[in-house]
Parts: structure tokens; C-alpha cells; sequence
């Protein structure tokens, strides 16, 4: 059964993901993305991490998603970047360089990596919010603290990116 | 519980990972672009939660909690530079952003 969900899952990921590179409007990229992000997050239920599942969710394909198309429409940026291409050879080195990653990637997925038994993981349960946060609070304490520290910069980074400098908006009124 | 095998996950990471290195090649958008690089740090957070599964370990899951906020930040900030891009150029396509180029 797990197998089967896998694998549903894992080919709606991969089309939504590669609908979201060719669609040529930005919003509907954007809602593939969302879709891409949810089979992920069920992917993420069928690897006992409830909590990610949740966080995933929220915060990805809720709020940055959100933030993304909020975007695209205030700037009214949806249409075609197609056809305006100033280097011919780019496109198609780009897809034969991205083939020649994925049979890399692949190679190693299924020959370099030795991995432990799984048959001692199904007792644990690694994945529920006591466990994480209990190693979040205590191993993972200071990297936690530096995270805090660079949300607020990114806050003010944003304020200061987007505000008008007054003498502009002076000139404008 | 027959449980699919992590060089199964592994396997689709390395390919939502690519197709977002080919999309951040390819398209020119930049809003599209930045959501190309959203896909790989997505799959990147795919194959920690996968080993943290295989070595019975909550830290993979705690860096991909990480991972999310440092991504949070960075969108916030990208999109900031593009609404001031598109200000100043009313564009968001990446090669009419040359300013620079000698």
C-alpha cells in the first residue's frame, strides 16, 4: 500500500514540477508549484514526518506561495518569457547538462549509498513534534537562535528594499 | 508496513533537483526562476527527511525545519529586490537587466 502511494505520489511530483518549468504563464508555474509542494508534504507522511507534513504545508504552500502570486499580480509579470533568447545554444546545453546530472544523481542513489537496516526504525517515532523539538531546543539551540536572527534581518531587509526614499515620493505628490 | 526503500527517495530528489537546475537555466523569468530554486531547496529537504528515516535520527528533520525558514527569508528578500526591480525597470525578465554589463 505504502508502495503504491509512493509511487502516485512521487509522478505527481515530477509532472507538476516539470509543468511548473514549462508552462509559459507564471501563475499557473506557481500553482504547479503548489501541487508539487502538497505530493511532497504526503511524501513526507509516508516517511513519519507528521510535523514536516504540517510546516510544509503552511508555510510553503501556504505562505510563500501566497507571497509568490501576490507578487506576480501586483507586478502583473505572468506573461511569456518565450522567444527572447540572446544565446542561442543556452537552452538545449542547459537540458543536456541537467541529463547528465540526473543519470549522476541517479547512479549514486541506487550504488553509492550504503545505508543502515530500516527493520529498527518502525519502534521509533522520530518524526512527532515532542521528539524534534526536544533536539531542536537542546542540540540544535544556537543554530535555532541564528535563525531568529536572520528572519528579522530578512524583515528589515525587505522594509528597506521596498520603501520609497521620501524625496521621490515628494516629487511624485 | 512494506516501506519503499530511501534510494527510492533519494532517487526523486535527484530528479525534482534537476528539473529545477534546468528550470532556473532555461527560463528567463525571474519570478519563475525563483521558484525553480524553491523545487531544489524542496528536494534537498526531501533527501534529509529520507536518511533521517534511514538512520532512525531526528536531526535531518530539525535541518529541514531550518531549511524552510532560511528559504522563507530568502523568498521575502528576492521578491523585495524584484518589486524594486520591476520600479525601476518594468521588467522581470533577467536579460533586460544588463545595467552592469561592460
Amino acid at each position: 500500500m505504502a508502495t503504491v502511494i509512493f509511487y502516485l505520489t512521487a509522478i505527481v511530483a515530477i509532472l507538476a514540477a516539470l509543468a511548473m518549468v514549462l508552462s509559459p504563464n507564471a501563475v499557473h508555474s506557481a500553482l504547479f508549484l503548489i501541487l508539487n509542494f502538497c505530493s511532497v508534504a504526503v511524501l513526507y507522511l509516508l516517511l513519519r514526518a507528521p510535523f514536516l507534513a504540517a510546516v510544509q504545508v503552511t508555510v510553503y504552500a501556504g505562505a510563500i506561495m501566497v507571497l509568490f502570486l501576490f507578487v506576480i499580480m501586483l507586478l502583473g509579470a505572468e506573461k511569456a518569457d518565450l522567444g527572447t533568447e540572446p544565446i542561442g545554444w543556452q537552452k538545449p546545453v542547459a537540458i543536456l547538462l541537467g541529463i547528465v546530472l540526473l543519470v549522476e544523481g541517479g547512479y549514486v542513489a541506487y550504488r553509492g549509498i550504503r545505508l543502515p537496516d530500516m527493520t529498527a526504525v518502525e519502534a521509533t517515532n522520530i518524526g512527532d513534534p515532542v521528539t524534534i523539538s526536544s533536539v531542536l531546543f537542546s542540540k540544535y539551540l544556537l543554530p535555532f537562535e541564528i535563525i531568529s536572527i536572520l528572519l528579522l534581518v530578512a524583515i528589515i531587509g525587505t522594509v528597506v528594499l521596498t520603501r520609497r526614499d521620501r524625496a521621490h515620493l515628494r516629487e511624485e505628490a | 508496513m512494506n516501506d519503499v526503500s530511501t534510494n527510492a527517495y533519494v532517487l526523486l530528489s535527484a530528479i525534482l533537483f534537476t528539473i529545477g537546475v534546468v528550470g532556473v537555466l532555461t527560463r528567463r523569468n525571474a519570478i519563475v526562476m525563483f521558484m525553480s530554486v524553491e523545487l531544489m531547496l524542496n528536494s534537498a529537504n526531501l533527501a534529509l527527511i529520507a536518511f533521517s528515516r534511514a538512520r532512525a535520527e531526528s536531526d535531518g528533520q530539525v535541518i529541514t525545519f531550518f531549511v524552510i525558514a532560511v528559504a522563507a527569508a530568502e523568498v521575502a528578500v528576492g521578491l523585495a529586490l524584484l518589486v524594486s526591480i520591476f520600479r525601476a525597470k518594468q521588467t522581470t525578465n533577467v536579460d533586460d537587466v544588463s545595467t552592469l554589463k561592460g
